[in-house]
C-alpha cells in the first residue's frame, strides 16, 4: 500500500504530462507556422481570386487612315450550376442556342468533370459556350431571364473589314503552353498574335491586363475587394497601329493574283514603307476569327498550295534580269566597265571557251544603258568575267568574289532586310567560301557566270526585289522596309528610320537609272511608257526546271519616285507576259489612286486569267 | 456574526489572484478570436449584439458575474450540496435523452424559450463535486475495490447519459477523471493499460496492411503481438519485482520471434502471427502457473492484461473493418494516415492546418486572416477556434495561448496539493485534469494529431454553456481553495 508521499509525487508525472502536451504542440506549430512555406501559399490561393479584366486589342488602320482590323464584342455564355438545377426548359433552350440536346448534356456533364475543367466549382460562372456572335446572342438574349443560372461575359475578337492583307495582318489565337512558358504574362485562355503583325506587335497590341483581386469564401463565392482596391489594376488598352498599306492597293493586287501563283511587293522609297504585300494564294483573314479558327487553320495548311506561305518574305526565287541592274551598279563602281566607252559584243548569247550563255537578238555591241534596257546577257557575263579575272585589282578570284558580295550585301541581299513581319527568309548570295566549297577551290568567273543574271546560285525574296527598286529609285539608299508606319503614342523603331546606304555611287545609280527608263521607253517594258507617269522598269524571265517566272522590278515617277515595286509571278512566262501589265497597273492605281476604265477591264481580264500549276509541280 | 462579516474579506486576501489573471488574459484572448473567426467582410462593428464577438462579450459578463457570485457563498455549500447538485444534473441529463430537439444530429442541447444550454457542460463540476464528496468520506481508500467501483460509478452514469445524447467526445471528457484517481491513489498500471491499448490501435491498424520482408507477416499485427510480451515482461518487473523472470520472458519471447522471422524468410515463408499467437499463449500458461505456485494474485493481473490486449486489438480490427458505419472508419483512416480525403472527412483538419501554417511566426494580424474569415475552416468559432489563433497571432500567439494553459494547470496542481483536506484536492485534480484533456484533444485535432473530437477550448470556444461551464469548475475551486487557511471544527 503506496504511502501519501509516494502519491504526492504523482503530481510531478500529471504536471510532466502537461508539459509534454505543450512541448509537443509547440513543436507541431513550429513545424507548420515556421518551417514551411507551403501553407502560407495554400492560404492565398484559397482565399484571393484574381480576376482579370481584359483590355482592348489594338485597332489596326491603312495608311489613309482606313480601318482593316477591329475589336467586336463576342460573348461567352457562362452557366452556374448551382442556379440552373435542372429548372430549365431543355429544349427551348437548345433550340434557342441551336444546339442539339445530345450536345447540351454532354457539355453539362463536361463541365461537371473535373478532369476536364479542374478549377469547376458549382457556385462560380463556368464557360458553357464560348464566343457566341451578335446574331446568335441577340436571339438568346431575349428568351434568357428564362433561363435561370445562366449568364453572359462580354469579351472581344479580331474583326476585318476587308478580306485581304491576311498574310500582313496574321491572326490571334489561345496561347499555346510553350507561350505560356516564354512569358508569364499569359495565363491559359488568354489570346496572342500568331502570325503577321498581330505577332510582331504582340507587346504593343495587347496593351496590359488589369486585375481586381477579390476575396472568395469556402464555396467560391465573391466577399468583395481585397483591401477596397488598393492592389487593383486598371487594364491598359493596347495601342493602335497604323500600317503604311495602301488597302485599295493591295486589293487590286490581290486581284490580279488570283489564280496565279506570286508576290507583289510596293515599297515607298523615300521612307521603306510598305505600301502593299502581295502573296497568292491567299485566303480570307475573316475565316480566322472565333470558333472555328482551329479548322481553318488545319485546313489552310493542308492545302498542296500552301496559302499560310507569305511568299512575299518566305519565298526564295532567282530574280532573273531584274538583277541585271544591281550589276551594272558594282561595274561602275568598281572601274570595270566605263558606262559610256565600255561595250561589250553579244551575238545572241556569251560565248567564250566554249561556255555559251544565249541571248535574244539585238544590237551590239552595246553599252550599261542600252544593254539594260535589251536585258543583254552577253553585257554583264563579260562584265561580272572581267570582274573576277582582274588580277590588278583583286589577287585572287576568291578577293573579287568577296567585293562582289559586299556589294550585293550592300543592297540588301543575303541577309534578312529585318521587316516587321515573322518568318521572313534571308535569299542566297554566294561568297567566294561558298564556291571554294562547292567546287573544291577550283573555280574562276567563268564557273560562277549565271549569277551576273541573276540565275544560279542567287536567290532573293519578293521584298529584296522591291528593295532593289527602292535603292535604285534612292539612288543608292534604301530604308529598312517595314509595314508598320505608325504604332500609337510610341516612336517608331530606329530599325525602320536609319538610312541604309549602299557601296554603289550615284554616278552608277544615274546610268542604271537611264537604262530602265530606256527599257520603258523603247525596251522590253515597252508597254508601261505613258505620259502621265515616268515609269522606270527591269524585266526578268527566271529560267525555272518548269516554265519560266515573269518577273519586273521598276519605281516611278523617275524624279521624286513615289514607289517602287517588284512582281514574281511563278511560271508566268516572259516578264512581259504577267509581271510587267500587273505592275503598269498597280503603279497606275497607287499614282492616281484609281484605275482608268480601259485599265479596269484589263485588271478583270487578268484576273480571271489562271496559270495552270501541275500538281507535281509543288 | 462577527466571523461572518469578515469573510469577504478573508476570501479575498487568500484567493489565489495568479489563477484569476490568467483566466482574465484567456477571456482576452479568446474574445479576440472569437472576433477573427466570425468577422465577416464589411460588418464592421464587433460590439454589436447580432454578432457572435458581440453576444461573446455578453458571455464574459455573465462569467464573471457568475464567478463573483461563486466566491460569495460559503465553501462548506458545495461540500454540502454536491450529491444534490450532483442527482440534479443527472436528473436533466437523462430528461435531455428524451428531448426532441435535435442540432446537428445531437440532443444535447436544452431549449428554454430564447436560451439554450447544453446541460453536459455543467455535468462536470457536478461529477467532480460528488467524486470529491464521495472520496472525501470517512474510510474511503482506492484500495477497496468497493470504493473505487463506486467512484467510477459516479463518473460513468453521466457519462453514459452524454453518449446517449449522441455527444460521444463530451462524454470522452470524463475519462480524464482517471487521472485524477491516478493522484488518489490507483494503480498506475491501470493509466499504462490504457495507453497500450491505444497504442495497439494505432500501431495496428495503420500498419496492418503493410506485410513484412517476409511477404507473409503483417507488420501491424507482428508489432502488437511483439509489444503485448514485452509490456506483459516489464509489468513482471515492475510489479512482481522479479528480475530473473523479467529477462527469461523477454530472452523466449524475442528469441522464438526472431527464429520463426528467419525461418519464414529463409526456408519456407509463413505467417508468424501464429508463432506470436503461440507465444502469447504460453506467456499466459507460465504467468497463472507462477500465480498458483507463488499465491501471488499480481500474476494473474498481468496474465489478464497479456490475454486483454490480444482480444482488444482482434475486436478492435473486427470493430473497425466489420461493425463501424462507413463515415466513422474514414475518419479513423483519415486520422491515421491511411486515407487522404481533403475534400471528406480530412477537409477540416487540412484547411485548419492551412489556417495555422498560414500565420507564420507573428500571424496575419487581428481581424487579418483570410482561412477563417472566409469561412473555410468549419466550426472556427467554436472547436476549431485555434485555427484563428494560428493564422491570426502565429507562433507567437499560439504559443502563449499554450503556455497561459499550461501556467494555469501548473497553478492548478499546486494548488490542489495544498489543500487541507481531500474534498479540496480531488477537486482540484478533476478541474486541472478536465482542462488539461480539453486542451489536449481540442488543440491536438486543430494541429492534425488527435482525432477530430468535437470538444470546446475552454475559454475561447464560442458559447455562453461552455463558458459557464468552465467558470463553474474554476471559480468552485478559487472559492474551496481561498479557505484554505480556515481552521474548522
Amino acid at each position: 500500500m503506496k504511502g501519501n508521499y509516494e502519491l504526492e509525487n504523482r503530481r510531478f508525472i500529471i504536471g510532466g504530462v502537461a508539459i509534454a502536451v505543450v512541448v509537443i504542440y509547440m513543436i507541431r506549430l513550429f513545424s507548420l507556422q515556421i518551417m514551411s512555406d507551403d501553407y502560407k501559399k495554400n492560404a492565398d490561393s484559397n482565399a484571393f481570386l484574381k480576376k482579370v479584366e481584359f483590355p482592348a486589342r489594338g485597332a489596326i488602320s491603312d495608311r489613309n487612315g482606313k480601318l482593316m482590323v477591329y475589336n467586336q464584342s463576342a460573348f461567352d455564355l457562362m452557366v452556374v450550376m448551382n442556379e440552373e438545377k435542372g429548372h430549365l426548359d431543355t429544349l427551348e433552350f437548345c433550340q434557342s442556342l441551336g444546339i442539339s440536346k445530345e450536345y447540351f448534356i454532354k457539355r453539362m456533364n463536361d463541365i461537371k468533370d473535373r478532369s476536364k475543367n479542374p478549377g469547376y466549382s458549382r457556385f462560380t460562372q463556368q464557360v458553357f459556350m464560348s464566343q457566341l456572335s451578335d446574331k446568335e446572342f441577340s436571339i438568346f438574349q431575349e428568351k434568357m431571364y428564362r433561363f435561370a443560372g445562366f449568364y453572359v461575359q462580354r469579351r472581344t475578337v479580331r474583326q476585318y473589314v476587308y478580306p485581304y492583307a491576311a498574310h500582313v495582318l496574321g491572326d490571334v489565337a489561345e496561347v499555346s503552353p510553350s507561350d505560356i512558358e516564354e512569358d508569364d504574362y499569359y495565363q491559359p485562355g488568354d489570346y496572342i498574335g500568331k502570325l503577321g503583325i498581330e505577332r510582331y506587335y504582340e507587346k504593343q497590341l495587347r496593351g496590359e491586363k488589369g486585375v481586381q483581386i477579390l476575396l472568395r469564401d469556402a464555396h467560391g463565392r465573391i466577399k468583395g475587394r481585397y483591401q477596397n482596391g488598393a492592389l487593383d489594376r486598371r487594364p491598359k488598352a493596347g495601342k493602335n497601329l497604323t500600317l503604311g498599306i495602301d488597302v485599295d492597293l493591295q486589293a487590286l493586287g490581290e486581284r490580279l493574283l488570283e489564280g496565279k501563283i506570286g508576290s507583289i511587293v510596293a515599297l515607298e522609297p523615300a521612307t521603306g514603307e510598305v505600301l502593299c504585300m502581295v502573296s497568292s494564294p491567299t485566303y480570307d483573314p475573316r475565316l480566322m476569327v472565333g470558333r472555328q479558327r482551329g479548322k481553318m487553320h488545319r485546313e489552310l495548311q493542308k492545302d498542296i498550295w500552301k496559302p499560310l506561305l507569305n511568299r512575299s518574305i518566305m519565298g526564295q526565287y532567282p530574280p532573273g534580269s531584274t538583277f541585271k541592274t544591281s550589276q551594272g551598279l558594282t561595274f561602275v563602281t568598281e572601274g570595270i566597265v566605263n558606262p559610256v566607252t565600255t561595250q561589250y559584243p553579244c551575238s545572241h548569247g556569251f560565248y567564250y571557251r566554249g561556255l555559251h550563255v544565249g541571248c535574244h537578238g539585238h544590237a551590239a555591241p552595246l553599252s550599261l544603258v542600252p544593254a539594260i534596257s535589251t536585258s543583254c546577257n552577253g553585257y554583264f557575263c563579260w562584265g561580272l568575267y572581267y570582274m573576277m579575272s582582274n588580277r590588278k585589282k583583286y589577287k585572287t578570284v576568291q578577293e573579287a568574289m568577296n567585293r562582289w558580295r559586299d556589294y550585293m550585301k550592300s543592297m540588301g541581299f543575303g541577309y534578312k532586310l529585318g521587316i516587321d513581319l515573322p518568318g521572313e527568309k534571308r535569299g542566297l548570295i554566294p561568297n567566294a567560301e561558298f564556291y571554294d566549297n562547292a567546287y573544291k577551290g577550283s573555280w574562276n568567273g567563268l564557273t560562277i557566270i549565271s549569277i551576273s543574271i541573276g540565275q544560279g546560285e542567287v536567290n532573293l525574296t519578293p521584298l529584296q526585289i522591291a528593295n532593289l527598286g527602292a535603292t535604285i529609285a534612292n539612288r543608292g539608299y534604301y530604308y529598312t522596309p517595314h509595314v508598320v508606319r505608325k504604332v500609337q503614342g510610341e516612336p517608331l523603331d530606329t530599325a525602320f528610320t536609319r538610312r541604309h546606304q549602299t557601296m554603289a555611287s550615284r554616278e552608277a545609280y544615274d546610268y542604271v537609272v537611264q537604262g530602265m527608263r530606256a527599257s520603258v521607253l523603247g525596251g522590253t517594258c515597252k508597254h508601261l511608257n505613258r505620259s502621265d507617269i515616268i515609269i522606270c522598269g527591269k524585266t526578268g524571265t527566271a529560267q525555272n526546271r518548269g516554265h519560266d517566272h515573269s518577273v519586273f522590278m521598276g519605281f516611278a515617277p523617275m524624279d521624286n519616285p513615289k514607289i517602287a515595286i517588284a512582281v514574281y509571278v511563278e511560271n508566268g512566262g516572259f516578264g512581259a507576259d504577267f509581271a510587267v501589265p500587273i505592275a503598269g497597273m498597280m503603279i497606275e492605281q497607287y499614282m492616281h489612286g484609281k484605275l482608268s476604265e480601259n485599265s479596269m477591264k484589263r485588271a478583270e481580264d487578268f484576273q480571271r486569267r489562271r496559270i495552270a500549276y501541275g500538281k507535281a509541280n509543288r | 456574526m462577527e466571523k461572518q462579516i469578515d469573510k469577504p474579506a478573508s476570501v479575498l486576501r487568500s484567493l489565489d489572484w495568479w489563477t484569476i489573471l490568467i483566466y482574465v488574459a484567456l477571456l482576452a484572448f479568446g474574445w479576440v478570436s472569437v472576433c477573427g473567426a466570425s468577422y465577416t467582410y464589411g460588418d464592421t462593428d464587433i460590439f454589436s449584439l447580432d454578432s457572435r464577438s458581440g453576444m461573446q462579450i455578453i458571455w464574459i459578463g455573465t462569467s464573471l458575474a457568475l464567478g463573483l457570485f461563486l466566491l460569495l457563498l460559503d465553501d462548506r455549500f458545495y461540500d454540502f450540496f454536491a450529491y444534490i447538485i450532483y442527482g440534479f444534473l443527472i436528473l436533466v441529463l437523462i430528461g435531455t435523452i428524451f428531448n426532441t430537439h435535435e442540432i446537428k444530429g445531437s440532443r444535447s442541447w436544452l431549449v428554454m424559450g430564447p436560451v439554450r444550454v447544453q446541460p453536459a457542460e455543467f455535468a462536470k463540476f457536478a461529477t467532480a463535486l460528488a467524486v470529491a464528496k464521495l472520496m472525501s468520506t470517512y474510510g474511503f481508500t482506492m484500495e477497496r475495490w468497493r470504493d473505487f467501483g463506486t467512484a467510477v460509478a459516479v463518473v460513468i452514469l453521466p457519462m453514459l447519459c452524454i453518449v446517449m445524447q449522441k455527444e460521444t467526445g463530451s462524454a470522452l471528457v470524463y475519462l480524464s477523471f482517471f487521472l485524477m484517481f491516478y493522484r488518489e491513489g490507483m494503480t498506475g498500471s491501470i493509466l499504462f493499460t490504457g495507453v497500450a491499448m491505444v497504442f495497439y490501435f494505432v500501431v495496428g491498424i495503420r500498419f496492418e496492411d503493410t506485410i513484412m520482408w517476409d511477404e507473409r507477416t503483417s507488420v501491424g499485427k507482428f508489432v502488437v503481438l511483439l509489444s503485448v510480451q514485452v509490456f506483459t515482461a516489464f509489468l513482471v518487473y515492475f510489479y512482481c519485482h522479479d528480475k530473473k523472470q523479467f529477462w527469461t520472458i523477454l530472452a523466449y519471447s524475442l528469441g522464438v520471434t526472431l527464429l520463426a522471422l528467419l525461418f519464414s524468410t529463409f526456408v519456407i515463408p509463413f505467417d508468424t502471427i501464429w508463432v506470436q499467437m503461440a507465444l502469447a499463449a504460453a506467456l499466459v500458461g507460465v504467468l497463472i502457473y507462477q500465480g498458483l505456485a507463488r499465491r501471488v494474485r499480481t500474476y494473474f493481473y498481468i496474465a489478464l492484461f497479456t490475454i486483454g490486449s490480444v482480444i482488444f486489438f482482434n475486436a478492435a480490427d473486427h470493430v473497425l473493418n466489420n461493425m463501424m458505419q462507413p463515415h466513422q472508419r474514414v475518419r479513423i483512416n483519415v486520422l491515421l494516415g491511411l486515407e487522404e480525403d481533403l475534400a471528406g472527412a480530412g477537409y477540416n483538419v487540412h484547411q485548419s492546418e492551412i489556417a495555422i501554417g498560414s500565420g507564420g511566426l507573428m500571424g496575419k494580424g487581428f481581424l487579418n486572416g483570410t482561412q477563417t474569415k472566409l469561412k473555410f475552416v468549419p466550426e472556427q468559432d467554436t472547436d476549431f477556434i485555434f485555427c484563428t489563433v494560428g493564422e491570426e497571432e502565429g507562433f507567437l500567439g499560439c504559443s502563449a495561448v499554450l503556455l497561459l494553459f499550461l501556467a494555469l494547470i501548473l497553478r492548478l496542481i499546486k494548488m490542489a496539493e495544498r489543500q487541507p483536506f481531500r474534498f479540496g484536492r480531488v477537486y482540484g485534480y478533476c478541474v486541472l485534469s478536465i482542462f488539461l484533456f480539453h486542451l489536449f484533444i481540442n488543440v491536438g485535432m486543430v494541429l492534425g494529431l488527435t482525432p477530430v473530437i468535437g470538444i470546446p477550448l475552454p475559454f475561447f470556444s464560442y458559447g455562453g454553456s461552455s463558458l459557464w461551464g468552465f467558470t463553474l469548475l474554476l471559480f468552485i475551486f478559487l472559492r474551496i481553495d481561498a479557505s484554505r487557511n480556515m481552521v474548522r471544527q
